[in-house]
């Protein structure tokens, strides 16, 4: 009595119509109508002509109408690595306005870091913030830490966290403290199969230091931290990788050094990923003067080390586009360069700079596409694909609409990012998450 | 006449010209030092707000006086009985002072850029009055003016500084000044302390951790303050910077008998200057100060003066006030 999934009718409640579908799981790239069906993919099929509609089986008149002609369609942009501030810093970010800025940059789906307050380090946190994230614009997917209040002493609740909700484990915003730790944190994320990501950075290196030392740092006389200070650790990191066999996923990776050493751990089959954010193949030491809003933590890389991101970007080494989405109030960026906190926003940008790699020939579309979706999917263990049955979530976006970003103008609730008065070329232009339209940029 | 200044923020921004026109702009101010009544009413009415953020006392007293002597009145912040050791920002706590009207900030701050920052935010003219590791251009100034009158001019000099460079804003504003006139440097020190990067950013700067090598055939030598406590760094035994770099009278002859011997101060005789050098005839340590005065004279009266209505001083037409 059960029906046999028939091919026909569905019962679409959207249709995306005349858009080219860039799927990579699948390979595809043509342009397609996509119907979704409640918070479901329902049909991907070629574009019906006239009353022709009807042929595919869709029932057309209920269905609200999506124009994509011209547009790119991509699954469902994923960002791993961003700052909520929710709990405990609302006065920088809330999910409900981080969230909302991330549907402006095409996400739907984030990953928050657990450096919260209190620190998501326990399943009630967790669970506190995915019901907070329930009426949030996009999907929340945490991180949980990996020692308890991230202080590098005990594990944190990672089991309880794990069934609560979390897809990985970090204590960003520092690295898992100690070698030790790491190793613990190691073995008992690999029974768990979660990834551990880690902020890659030698602590005695990194003492004191504000910014990328090189000419730039000795010109501004501002302390600098050479590029060893990622990838030190990045070291450190695959060999305990190595020896735990655990997944690794090093975060916001700024040096070729630390690039190097992903390359080769991939080589040897090592379950090794990492991921760029776009302020790191964008802008280099050399854009930096005492304006707040170049100062993060892995700070702005030499030029030679963006041009190794990017590389790495395209052949294939960096798995994932990740914004670092770090939000501060302005006050808090309105300082001496030394004592403001590191960090720039980033949600609403990230796409269109990496469609600046496109426009200048060195990053393909697909490449884009992936980094956005399978590449940071396949972090997480999971699939990104635009087929029958998947989840409803997809990136509309313009490869060529021109516009200028205006922080005053941004979702977020802070305005601390280096690109305020940038033009762009190519944008999002609807985000779609469980089948429900989220964004939708005005034209 | 060059562009006029609206700030001194940095040596780096200068063009040799405006440089030059500085230096000669000090040149009545340094003969008005030697006169028995030393005040003028140039600046009378004009406030000058001293706000230093960081511990100092020669600069301080220097700029106080230079104003005094001008005629201008100051305002004094100290950063020991100013509000930041409450927690006030610096913006709020320049704005504060801003709102008691001075005609411009001296300022003094342990943060690059802060004097630039201020200067950003601000309707008034900025003076750098050393910032962080990054600048401090009156200390450069003074130091070319001490140079140009023993030397008669700034052009090719052979420079060697020896000390901790990366961490010093002398050396950074002499670099770039200096630099400015085709001057040749050395710079000497504890390889940790000699950056390479100075030697990228400019052809005519090379390293050596050997201060013999630094010394040979220098027409002048910049001596450094030693800072013995450095936060996140591990310290260098005294006894070894002693042994190495220490100038003495031995070392500088392999400068010659004309190379002039300059320390921003203040100075630690026995550590980083043998006394016998620093009271010796090469030595301009006390003219730096003296000429200090001038240089900062020259300057308040350049950015606060009001330009057209009031003349520098030419040199007995001092107000006797």
């Amino acid at each position: 009595m059960l029906p046999i999934k028939p091919t026909l009718p569905i019962k679409p409640t959207l249709r995306i119509k005349n858009g080219r579908v860039i799927d990579p799981a699948s390979g595809t790239d043509a342009v397609l109508d996509v119907w979704l069906e409640g918070d479901r993919i329902a049909r991907v099929a070629p574009p019906a002509r006239g009353e022709d509609g009807d042929k595919n089986g869709a029932d057309r008149a209920q269905a609200e109408t999506l124009d994509a002609t011209g547009l790119i369609i991509a699954p469902g942009f994923i960002d791993l690595h961003c700052h909520l501030r929710e709990p405990g810093f609302e006065s920088s970010e809330t999910i409900e306005t981080g969230t909302r800025a991330a549907a402006c940059g095409g996400f739907t789906a984030v990953c928050p870091m657990p450096n919260t307050r209190p620190v998501n380090d326990s399943a009630s946190v967790t669970r506190g913030i995915l019901e907070r994230a329930a009426t949030a614009s996009v999907r929340v997917w945490p991180i949980g830490a990996a020692s308890a209040g991230s202080r590098g002493e005990a594990l944190a609740e990672i089991a309880a966290m794990h069934k609560a909700g979390i897809v990985a484990v970090s204590d960003d915003g520092k690295p898992i403290a100690t070698t030790k730790l790491l190793r613990q944190v190691m073995d008992y994320c690999r029974a768990l199969d979660l990834p551990v990501i880690d902020h890659c950075e030698d602590a005695s290196l990194f003492a004191g230091a504000v910014m990328r030392e090189g000419r730039q740092s000795v010109r501004l006389g501002l302390r600098g931290m050479p590029a060893a200070t990622e990838s030190v650790a990045v070291s450190r990191d695959v060999q305990i990788a190595e020896l735990t066999e655990c997944r690794l996923h090093i975060a916001h990776l700024s040096a070729r050094a630390s690039l190097e050493l992903v390359r080769s751990a991939k080589q040897r089959g090592m379950r090794v990923t990492c991921e760029v954010t776009p302020h790191h193949f964008t802008l280099c030491d050399d854009d930096v003067g005492y304006d707040t809003h170049f100062k993060m933590n892995p700070p702005l890389a030499s030029a030679e080390d963006r041009a190794a991101l990017i590389e790495g970007l395209a052949d294939g080494t960096v798995d994932a586009i990740a914004t670092d989405h770090a939000p501060h109030e302005p006050a808090s960026k309105d300082v001496e360069f030394d004592r403001a906190p590191f960090g720039v926003t980033g949600f609403e940008t990230a796409l269109a700079l990496a469609l600046e790699l496109v426009h200048a020939g060195r990053l393909s579309l697909a490449r884009v596409v992936e980094l956005f979706t399978t590449g940071p999917a396949r972090v997480l263990g999971r699939g990104r694909r635009i087929a029958e049955g998947e989840p409803a979530d997809l990136t509309l976006f313009s490869t060529e609409h021109e516009w200028t970003f205006r922080a005053s103008e941004s979702a977020s609730k802070s305005r601390n990012t280096p690109f305020d008065g940038r033009q762009f070329r190519g944008a999002p232009m609807a985000t779609v998450v469980a089948g429900r339209v989220v964004y939708r940029r005005e034209v | 006449m060059p562009e006029r200044l609206r700030d001194l923020l940095a040596i780096e921004p200068l063009t040799a010209e405006q440089i030059t026109f500085l230096l000669d702009e000090a040149k009545p101010f340094q003969e008005f030092q030697r006169h028995p009544l030393k005040k003028l009413a140039t600046l009378r009415g004009k406030t000058a707000a001293l706000a230093f953020f960081e511990p100092s006392t020669r600069t301080r007293i220097s700029f106080a006086t230079a104003a005094s002597r001008l005629g201008a009145d100051t305002m004094n912040l100290q950063a020991e009985s100013s509000s930041l050791s409450k927690g006030e920002s610096l913006l709020d706590t320049v704005r504060t002072l801003d709102a008691m009207k001075p005609d411009c900030i001296v300022m003094r701050h342990s943060s690059s850029g802060a004097a630039a920052f201020v200067a950003s935010r601000l309707e008034i003219p900025i003076i750098n009055a050393g910032d962080g590791m990054h600048e401090h251009p009156t200390q450069a100034l003074l130091d070319a003016l001490t140079v140009r009158d023993r030397r008669g001019s700034l052009a090719g000099l052979r420079v060697a500084i020896i000390g901790d460079i990366l961490h010093s804003r002398v050396a950074r504003s002499n670099l770039q000044l200096l630099g400015k006139f085709g001057c040749q440097f050395t710079l000497c020190g504890p390889a940790m302390w000699v950056p390479r990067e100075f030697e990228c950013a400019n052809q005519s700067v090379r390293r050596t951790s050997r201060i013999e090598e630094a010394l040979e055939g220098a027409d002048m030598v910049i001596v450094l303050r030693v800072q013995q406590e450095r936060l996140h760094e591990p310290k260098l035994p005294l006894d070894e910077y002693i042994l190495l770099y220490q100038l003495t009278p031995e070392r500088l002859r392999l400068a010659g008998p004309e190379a002039l011997v300059l320390h921003p101060g203040p100075m630690i005789r026995g550590l980083e200057i043998d006394p016998a050098v620093a009271d010796g005839p090469q030595s301009c340590v006390l003219e730096q100060v003296t000429n200090g005065l001038a240089v900062r004279m020259a300057l308040l009266f350049l950015l606060i003066g009001g330009g057209s209505e009031s003349d520098p001083p030419k040199g007995s037409t001092h107000a006797a006030d």
